[in-house]
């Protein structure tokens, strides 16, 4: 190799070094793009999809639009939902008292129990997608997190009965 | 039961055969599950003779879930959420290989729109993962910066993401007969605003790596693999590319409306690391070139074809074929009439593409290995499924 | 400090002492000040804010991981050798602080004139190749054998060009007296030896880049090959030694640079130690934002730069000053 062609490879491998440092000088002169919670928040939140919960009627916000059919609970890969409504009386059960079963009853058309295990929940969408009335959308719940695991044991009726009573008196 | 005495392990099983050769001057080393640059949890036995190796073999294994035993006892819709954590980097690419295999299977017809989507977002998923696969190659051969720059677009392309299907990472978009909701008004401009930022950004890409004479001095040259090295050990992607031969599953084989695009399909003959380097820098050229004409065309039209609440598919077994980010993802669907599949095979690219490993480090030093396996761009819990 | 206590105390001991107590303080100092400005430069080339929390500005955040590193339990790996294992970080930081005294800060604060102060420089820094092997083979682990056996080579290699070009510096100045050197420049840049013999300056510099074990030339502990090299099996105050004369090394070359290429503490008006500071950190700083831009060379690349490349341009520019000295004295 010609003692040319040794000096062109240095210039062009020095350049490039130097064309590398003015990038990264250039990068160093610009502003953080670290949006640094918890003093800033990200602004995009009302499309992520968090834990599912449930919507609440027009005119009853605090009911939900759920039959207890128990199609998500099928739908479900990880079964993570828990739908359970009163079961029909049957002869040998005291009088007053009402056994709760999972979800579908015979004559049953509210849930008396809705609960979501968020620690197996990988947010798929198939609950949502099998409610044939609607019933469940995704929060934007983004900052989950807990020492408890039993806090990821979602109540989603007292979640909506809380959102609504939220919604009647805004703060 | 004798006391459990750690010091007198020799070694697992892999190790015990993986045997010591004939000289006393030969190194033993395990770049083991736990490395920096084992991208996920992958184990190569080197035989190390200073610091050029000798004989090399991955193990594999340690992070097996068995996807296909899952796909088994789940109906097929319950399996969907599985193929977006088989490969998380191009979750879109699998989840359309299932969802394609089932479609052909059951004879669903998918809309245009929803074909249209699927374009998209799959090509943006490539995309995200060719930035990731860049920026963590990078991260390997000691240079921290450009993992950070590449991030910062990326962050842009999975907020675009975030919003049409409100995931990240790991998606689980695609239903049976089209995808699960509709984009959003912005989608279009915002797609269209990436890839004209993206553009812009490659220059600048070139400037600070590609050309960077200790980059090239790295990957010029490292892991010369010939087309028939690859085709005997059924590597695919940019493996073949890199190595001269133009297979592209989206171009060989069409799916989707992939047959009426006009796409490069970015092939170089040198066959080394660098080769199969600027395969995937030209491939995020194509994918934007991609995506703007979907994206501009979009038709309108129901995004999902009608599909029964739980999927029954008739007898028989079909096959589909997608060109992921590492190369042909082929999924083999077979039922037996019931809802829930009889057996899913998964085959996924980055197994036949990591076999050939133990072939290209021969004679190598340890850090040309590192950059061998930077560029075979593994995804483990893919291999291992 | 009033210079003229400093020159009133006649006992030569009284003075040293107290010279090594200020470079112990300035050590200890600095190097917690580099490890910051080290991860603030980072951060920032990364477009991140580096430490922000602990401190204003996460000024105290490399006291605080001191403590942590104090803290950790001492782990000795089964079947290492504890005596060379033990000996090694302690190796690598004890020889870095000598190399302060010869540093030419002010020329009314010297704590010892030593007319043979480069040579007791470029002397002791070679004794931090002695940590790094006993380190590597120390550990009992594949890992750090690899690292030390780069490390020695590396370091052989590097030596030799950067003592050509010390030479041909010390030539043009005629002393080995850090003092004289740089006294022998002027304030302005154009008066500097790293403006006269651009050469020698800039194969100092790679060499001193590649001496310290920084990126590009990191191999000894490429955390993404060796995981962690030589120190691999070291935890808590043995790795943070080990940290702190990687830290104290750098501050000990860029001294000798700012002193033999940059003018030392001669500036256009007010010459004195701030100027000095003031250079070091210059070249600290490139030294860092070399790290943060550059991917690393391999091995065998790492040995024909410096065989190949920079020993003969090291011979050729020492020739250069032969004779450029030889017709001017």
């Amino acid at each position: 190799m010609s003692v040319l062609q040794l000096v062109q490879e240095a210039y062009t491998g020095l350049k490039s070094l130097v064309i590398g440092l003015k990038i990264t000088g250039k990068a160093f002169c610009q502003p953080g793009i670290t949006v640094i919670y918890p003093n800033e928040e990200v602004d995009n939140l009302s499309s992520f999809r968090g834990h599912v919960e449930l919507v609440g009627k027009e005119d009853e916000p605090d009911v939900p639009r759920c039959v207890a059919c128990g199609a998500c609970v099928k739908a479900c890969p990880s079964s993570c939902i828990t739908v359970l409504c009163p079961m029909p009386a049957k002869e040998g059960d005291e009088a007053g008292t009402v056994k709760m079963g999972p979800a579908p009853q015979k004559g049953s058309k509210t849930p008396g129990q809705f609960l979501v295990d968020f620690s197996l929940c990988s947010l798929c969408g198939q609950c949502a997608k099998a409610c044939p009335v609607d019933s469940l959308q995704f929060s934007h719940q983004a900052y989950m997190v807990s020492f408890d695991r039993r806090d990821f044991q979602l109540d989603l009726l007292a979640r909506l009965r809380r959102q609504a009573g939220d919604a009647d008196n805004p703060e | 039961m004798q006391a459990f005495d750690p010091t007198a392990l020799k070694g697992d099983l892999s190790a015990a055969r993986f045997e010591p050769g004939p000289t006393e001057d030969k190194l033993i080393l395990n770049m083991g599950p736990q490395h920096p640059s084992t991208h996920g949890v992958l184990r190569v036995l080197l035989e190390l003779d200073g610091e050029y190796i000798l004989r090399a073999e991955p193990v594999l294994g340690y992070i097996h879930r068995m996807h296909e035993w899952i796909a088994e006892q789940k109906t097929y819709m319950q399996f969907m959420p599985n193929m977006g954590r088989v490969d998380y980097l191009h979750a879109m690419a699998w989840n359309w290989a299932y969802a394609g295999a089932v479609e052909r299977l059951t004879g669903l017809e998918v809309p245009l729109r929803a074909e249209y989507i699927r374009v998209a977002v799959t090509e943006l998923n490539r995309i995200s993962s060719h930035l990731l696969w860049w920026g963590a190659y990078l991260l390997d051969l000691g240079a921290f910066t450009p993992i950070m720059y590449a991030f910062e677009d990326r962050e842009i392309l999975l907020d675009i993401l975030q919003d049409v299907t409100g995931s990240r990472l790991t998606y689980s978009y695609f239903t049976f007969g089209g995808v699960y909701a509709d984009v959003p008004e912005t989608f279009a401009s915002r797609c269209l605003a990436f890839v004209r930022r993206l553009r812009s950004r490659l220059p600048m890409y070139r400037d600070l790596v590609t050309d960077n004479v200790i980059l090239r001095g790295r990957c010029e040259g490292i892991g010369e693999m010939d087309v028939e090295l690859a085709r005997r050990y059924g590597a695919t992607g940019p493996m073949i590319r890199g190595s001269g031969a133009p297979l592209d599953t989206r171009r060989a084989e069409p799916y989707g409306i992939y047959g009426s695009l006009e796409f490069r399909i970015p092939t170089y003959p040198q066959g080394d690391a660098m080769a199969r380097y600027m395969v995937r820098m030209d491939e995020l050229a194509t994918s934007l070139d991609i995506i703007e004409q979907v994206v501009t065309n979009l038709p309108e039209g129901p995004i999902a074809a009608k599909a029964p609440k739980t999927l029954k598919p008739p007898k028989g077994e079909a096959c589909f074929a997608v060109e992921g980010a590492r190369g042909k993802i082929v999924v083999h669907v077979r039922s037996d009439g019931g809802p829930k599949p009889y057996r899913v095979k998964l085959r996924a690219p980055g197994f036949s593409n990591l076999s050939v490993f133990c072939e290209l480090a021969k004679g190598t030093l340890l850090a040309d290995a590192v950059s061998i396996l930077g560029s075979l761009d593994l995804v483990i819990p893919e291999i291992d499924r | 400090m009033n210079p003229e206590l400093l020159l009133s105390l006649d006992h030569p001991l009284t003075r040293l002492v107290v010279g090594l107590v200020g470079v112990f303080a300035f050590v200890g100092l600095n190097a917690l000040v580099l490890v910051w400005v080290e991860r603030k430069v980072a951060g920032h080339v990364q477009l991140r804010p580096g430490p922000l929390h602990v401190g204003p500005h996460g000024l105290l955040q490399p006291l605080v991981d001191a403590v942590k590193l104090i803290g950790k339990q001492l782990v000795t790996p089964t079947g290492s050798d504890k005596v060379l294992f033990w000996t090694a970080p302690i190796l690598a930081f004890a020889p870095v602080t000598v190399c302060f005294l010869p540093l030419p800060f002010d020329p009314h604060l010297a704590p010892i004139r030593l007319n043979l102060g480069l040579v007791l420089i470029l002397a002791f820094s070679g004794l931090g190749v002695l940590s790094l092997c006993l380190a590597g083979w120390g550990s009992n682990s594949k890992w750090g054998l690899l690292g030390a056996a780069r490390a020695v080579a590396q370091s052989v290699a590097y030596e030799v060009p950067l003592l050509l070009a010390v030479m041909a510096v010390a030539l043009t100045a005629g002393s080995l007296d850090l003092y004289e050197i740089t006294a022998k420049q002027g304030g302005w840049p154009w008066q500097w030896y790293g403006v006269k013999n651009p050469l020698a300056f800039f194969i100092f510099l790679v060499c001193a880049v590649a001496e310290t074990n920084r990126a590009p030339f990191d191999l000894p502990e490429a955390e993404s090959e060796l995981t962690a090299g030589f120190h691999t099996e070291y935890s808590g105050m043995g790795f943070g030694l080990f940290f702190l004369a990687e830290y104290a090394n750098m501050i000990v070359v860029s001294g000798v640079a700012a002193a033999l290429f940059l003018g030392g503490w001669q500036g256009p008006f007010l010459s004195g130690i701030l100027w000095f500071l003031l250079k070091i950190y210059c070249i600290l700083f490139f030294i860092i934002w070399l790290r943060w831009t550059f991917p690393r060379v391999r091995f065998d690349q790492l040995l024909n730069l410096s065989w190949k490349w920079l020993t003969p341009l090291a011979l050729l520019d020492f020739a250069l000053a032969v004779v450029v000295a030889g017709l001017g004295g």
